[in-house]
């Protein structure tokens, strides 16, 4: 297992480079200037911009560029925006206001997904079944930014029940109901997912196996059942907790939570390459080393898994 | 998933496969031609396709459905909602805008745009990812490793945030330059599901067989390994062309996507969210027509895969 | 119609005069499908007794699983439906007994083992907690002492090394090991019956042969009633005391074994005892029942096997043949045999 980790983590670092190349040459090479872009309609004193150009190393080619930057990422130096703030001081504001919000999305997800998942699948073809498809279809196809609203305006204008944004990132009651849109997507894929798993495994020999024995119901759910059916949602739910981080871009603008995807948004806007790669760069780690972890997780849940 | 509404399993364990497949020996039954008897009895698939031949024919005739024109204004009609005139049927109870252009013809043509990027994106997707996904898991070798990172470096940015990124640098986007974005960031995904299936499909026996016989490799691909691999590809395609419109929607709702003069779904919400208390026609009618073009595709993906899985028959 | 046990099972003389452990009355079981209503088992009727093999043969689709599932209480219902019927436990009919009680019945005192025991073995439990779960589910033992007794169990079954093995899992052992275990397993509770549902098919040749005589001795030793399910005419030979040959749903033959390799007395009989390959063939081409089984939903009129039968008159395609005593040329009654064929005694003497 160790040696397989150290695989693993030495396996990343090319897909760590591969992933910042790609950001940094998305926000580097396309067309946009951004310093012009920071003068808005005003003449810019030439001399300036060149200054400006040079302390953001935009004249540099990207060969050189690029290297320059990985250097800095490596000694923590995730560089300045154009306002002159570091770029990790951007972070350290935003990312904690993320976290409180992704994990309470997260628990959210488990908590109704696998409830949802769990009452069709044991109850499949009944009625409860069919009206958990009918919610899950509901929830994938209204795009994230449509039930934001929509949940704004009904719980927190007209209901009244909480605020329509979050004015106070640090209440978790104002939280929860960014974090409820944030994880409805999610938690819709959790219920299928598990759903599906269910009726793949109720069907299994082993099931029958566990029949003939005599034991009591509880137990062929719970122990039989239950135990293999969750390996593929609990490793869904690992690679998805970093997605909740990256992905709150839309859910954060529409309940103005200020954090890391407002504050990616706004640097998109504003062509603020090196905030947008920082974030980025951070947001790549995250998932990276997510994504070992669920593969870990896999191993200990799934004897089967053995690495070598 | 809708296997709910049908599933009577078949006689299980031994007696199943050799007491009903006789009874229909005189026709072959391949995996297709049992998906599509299995699809045409699918309410879901019934349903969801009805909903996407109407998509396109609106897509294709929207003139059929209106004579009312998507960008003719009005002010005097600013905001009108149906309860605002009394009478709800007619071509103007979906209501107006705030520029007084009728919601009803404006929802019709901006059908168009969803469709057009949701066709062509899974078109560019599945073309260019499924080529690369069959040839890197066929030869396996350099190209395979090559494809294999491509694919792991693409998965570490969500593809509405890179779609943000790169589509941030053009000034003036249309409906090719989203397509070009989300193809170019979305193939890997296709990429991936290919070549695991051509994986699998070429270590079978019939595979073999064709290359003992002396077959060429490009007949191999096309005759034996493209046909059998093909299943999870459509699967996934279809669902995907869903999450691609919503993408499209969602990216020129945050005012990085299309753009006006282009109608849109996702301009139209953008630009209802303001007004959302006051006038809440003119959000609901867009996000309507968003949400069952989205369903309708992830539907029929859903239809397919249960059609084509054996497993869950 | 004629039951088996009013015609007085052979086989072992001490099993004889006890009353059957199992009795299978009439029982008809059907499937709801899509198509429409299958009929997978038609009246089958049979018996049990303790220390007894009885052996269950047939094809795919000829109902032998399904009457083992139907008797274990294991059948997926929907879509499977208990038409008709008794079985008898000791007596008692357990399709009318609560589902508790028949769940007490179930591995404690009749046992199954099946098929594929790699897929029938829970991938992700260790074999020692599958086996142990036997005593902690039906005699409330601790964890530590089943998982002793689950070592115990896997010596019996000659497992090498079980003490280091008990901890590992199904996919860590060896095909005729994890049979082994299955048998294990059904063994745990020392219950009066074990069905057996082809225990040896999906193993190697040599393994089989292993395996089949493990379970036969335990049998012996701890004087069970074993039903053996299977399809291969030679796996039953030295093992089963008497066969019940099955042919869409019903019972077409009954026997004491050797006197149904010597002398079949249902044209099916014959024709699978005829496609056994023989070393004296060789070079001939090898016998095969013409026509393919009959599809469940629509079973022939009169003896299902009519369309496929050699010796098939128009008698046999309007009635349904009983299971016929089966005498010998000079009249007397042939202990333990049956046929439902219209003209078994050609077939017996011809």
């Amino acid at each position: 297992m160790g040696r397989y980790v150290a695989r693993r983590l030495l396996q990343m670092i090319p897909v760590f480079l591969g992933t910042t190349f790609l950001v940094f040459m998305m926000v580097y090479s396309l067309p946009g200037d951004p310093i012009k872009a920071m003068f808005g309609d005003h003449a810019a004193d030439p001399a300036t911009v060149a200054h400006l150009k040079h302390q953001y190393h935009l004249d540099m080619p990207w060969w050189q560029h690029y290297p320059l930057y990985v250097w800095q990422l490596l000694h923590g130096d995730l560089g300045q925006t154009f306002g002159g703030v570091d770029v990790s001081q951007v972070l350290s504001q935003a990312f904690p206001v993320t976290i409180r919000l992704a994990l309470l999305a997260f628990v959210i997800e488990i908590v109704v997904g696998l409830g949802l998942g769990l009452l069709a699948g044991l109850r499949r073809g009944k009625v409860a079944d069919k009206l958990v498809l009918v919610f899950t279809l509901l929830v994938i196809s209204v795009p994230v930014f449509v039930i934001g609203y929509i949940c704004s305006t009904v719980f927190g204008i007209t209901l009244a029940w909480t605020t329509p944004t979050v004015q106070d990132s640090n209440n978790l009651g104002q939280l929860l109901l960014p974090a409820f849109v944030l994880a409805s997507l999610s938690l819709a894929y959790v219920a299928r997912l598990t759903r599906t798993s269910l009726v793949e495994n109720v069907r299994a020999d082993y099931m029958r196996t566990a029949m003939a024995k005599g034991l009591p119901r509880r137990r062929i759910i719970v122990n039989h059942l239950l135990r293999n059916s969750l390996i593929p949602v609990v490793t869904f739910l690992g690679t998805d907790l970093g997605a909740l981080m990256g992905g709150a871009i839309v859910t954060e603008g529409i309940f103005n939570v200020q954090g890391v995807g407002n504050a990616l948004y706004r640097a998109i806007r504003a062509s603020e390459g090196p905030t947008v790669v920082g974030i980025v760069s951070v947001l790549v780690i995250v998932y990276l080393i997510s994504s070992l972890l669920v593969d870990l997780l896999y191993a200990v849940l799934d004897p089967r898994i053995r690495y070598a | 998933m809708p296997d709910v509404i049908e599933k009577e399993a078949a006689v299980p364990g031994s007696a199943s496969a050799p007491a009903t497949a006789p009874a229909k020996a005189g026709k072959p039954r391949s995996l297709w031609s049992d998906a599509w008897r299995d699809l045409r009895r699918n309410p879901f698939f019934v349903v969801s396709a009805a909903l996407i031949l109407l998509l396109v024919v609106i897509t294709l005739w929207p003139s059929l459905f209106t004579s009312v024109g998507p960008r003719d204004a009005d002010l005097q009609h600013h905001y009108l909602g149906a309860a605002d005139y009394g009478h709800v049927f007619g071509a103007d109870w979906f209501g107006y805008d705030g520029q007084g252009r009728s919601i009803y013809a404006r929802v019709l043509y901006g059908a168009r745009a969803s469709v057009i990027v949701g066709l062509c994106v899974t078109a560019f997707v599945t073309v260019l990812g499924g080529l690369l996904g069959m040839l890197a898991g066929y030869f396996g070798g350099w190209l395979d490793t090559l494809v294999s990172r491509l694919t792991d470096i693409f998965f570490g940015i969500p593809l509405l945030l890179g779609c943000l990124v790169v589509l941030n640098a053009f000034t003036h986007r249309t409906v090719w330059t989203v397509v070009l974005a989300l193809g170019a960031l979305g193939w890997t995904q296709m990429a991936r599901v290919m070549r695991g299936s051509v994986v699998t499909v070429k270590e079978a026996d019939y595979v073999t067989a064709a290359k003992a016989l002396g077959a060429g490799t490009t007949r191999i691909l096309l005759r034996h390994i493209l046909p059998n691999a093909i299943a999870p590809v459509i699967v996934v395609a279809t669902i995907a062309l869903g999450g691609y419109i919503s993408t499209e929607a969602t990216l020129s709702y945050l005012g990085i996507g299309l753009q006006d003069p282009t109608v849109s779904w996702g301009i139209d919400i953008s630009s209802a969210q303001n007004v959302i208390r006051t006038a809440p026609h003119v959000l609901f009618f867009p996000a309507g027509m968003l949400s069952i073009t989205v369903l309708a595709f992830i539907m029929l993906g859903d239809a397919v895969r249960d059609a084509l899985d054996p497993k869950l028959r | 119609m004629t039951t088996i046990e009013k015609t007085n099972p052979a086989g072992n003389p001490a099993a004889a005069d006890t009353a059957p452990l199992l009795e299978v009355r009439d029982l008809h079981v059907e499937f709801v499908t899509r198509e429409g209503v299958a009929q997978a088992v038609n009246g089958v009727n049979y018996s049990v007794s303790a220390g007894e093999t009885l052996a269950v043969l047939g094809e795919s689709g000829s109902g032998k699983s399904v009457t083992a599932q139907t008797i274990m209480g294991i059948l997926d219902m929907p879509p499977g439906r208990i038409a008709k019927g008794e079985i008898l436990y000791r007596g008692e009919d357990m399709l009318k007994m609560s589902t508790e009680q028949r769940r007490r019945i179930r591995g404690q005192k009749i046992a199954m083992i099946f098929q594929d025991a790699l897929s029938s073995l829970n991938p992700v439990l260790t074999v020692g907690y599958q086996l142990g779960e036997m005593f902690r589910v039906h005699q409330g033992m601790s964890k530590k002492d089943a998982r002793a007794k689950a070592v115990e169990l896997m010596d019996r079954v000659r497992i090498p090394a079980a003490k280091e093995r008990v901890d590992q899992y199904p996919h860590q052992f060896s095909g005729g090991m994890r049979q082994r275990i299955m048998i294990a397993m059904a063994l745990a509770l020392e219950p009066d019956l074990i069905i057996a549902d082809e225990p040896t098919t999906a193993l190697d040749v040599t393994v089989q042969a292993q395996v089949m005589d493990l379970l036969a001795e335990l049998q012996r030793e701890y004087h069970m009633g074993l039903i053996l399910i299977t399809h291969d005419l030679g796996v039953v030979a030295d093992v089963a005391d008497k066969i019940a040959v099955m042919y869409a749903g019903r019972i077409v033959e009954t026997a004491p074994v050797h006197q149904l390799y010597k002398n079949p007395a249902h044209p099916y009989t014959k024709g699978l005892l005829q496609s056994i390959p023989r070393l004296d063939q060789k070079g001939q081409e090898l016998y095969a029942i013409k026509g393919l089984p009959p599809n469940l939903l629509r079973i022939p009129s009169g003896c299902a096997f009519n369309p496929r039968c050699e010796m098939a008159q128009d008698v046999c395609r309007t009635d349904v043949p009983a299971l016929h005593r089966v005498t010998d040329a000079d009249g007397a009654e042939l202990v333990g045999r049956g046929s439902a064929c219209h003209f078994w005694k050609e077939t017996l003497r011809g």
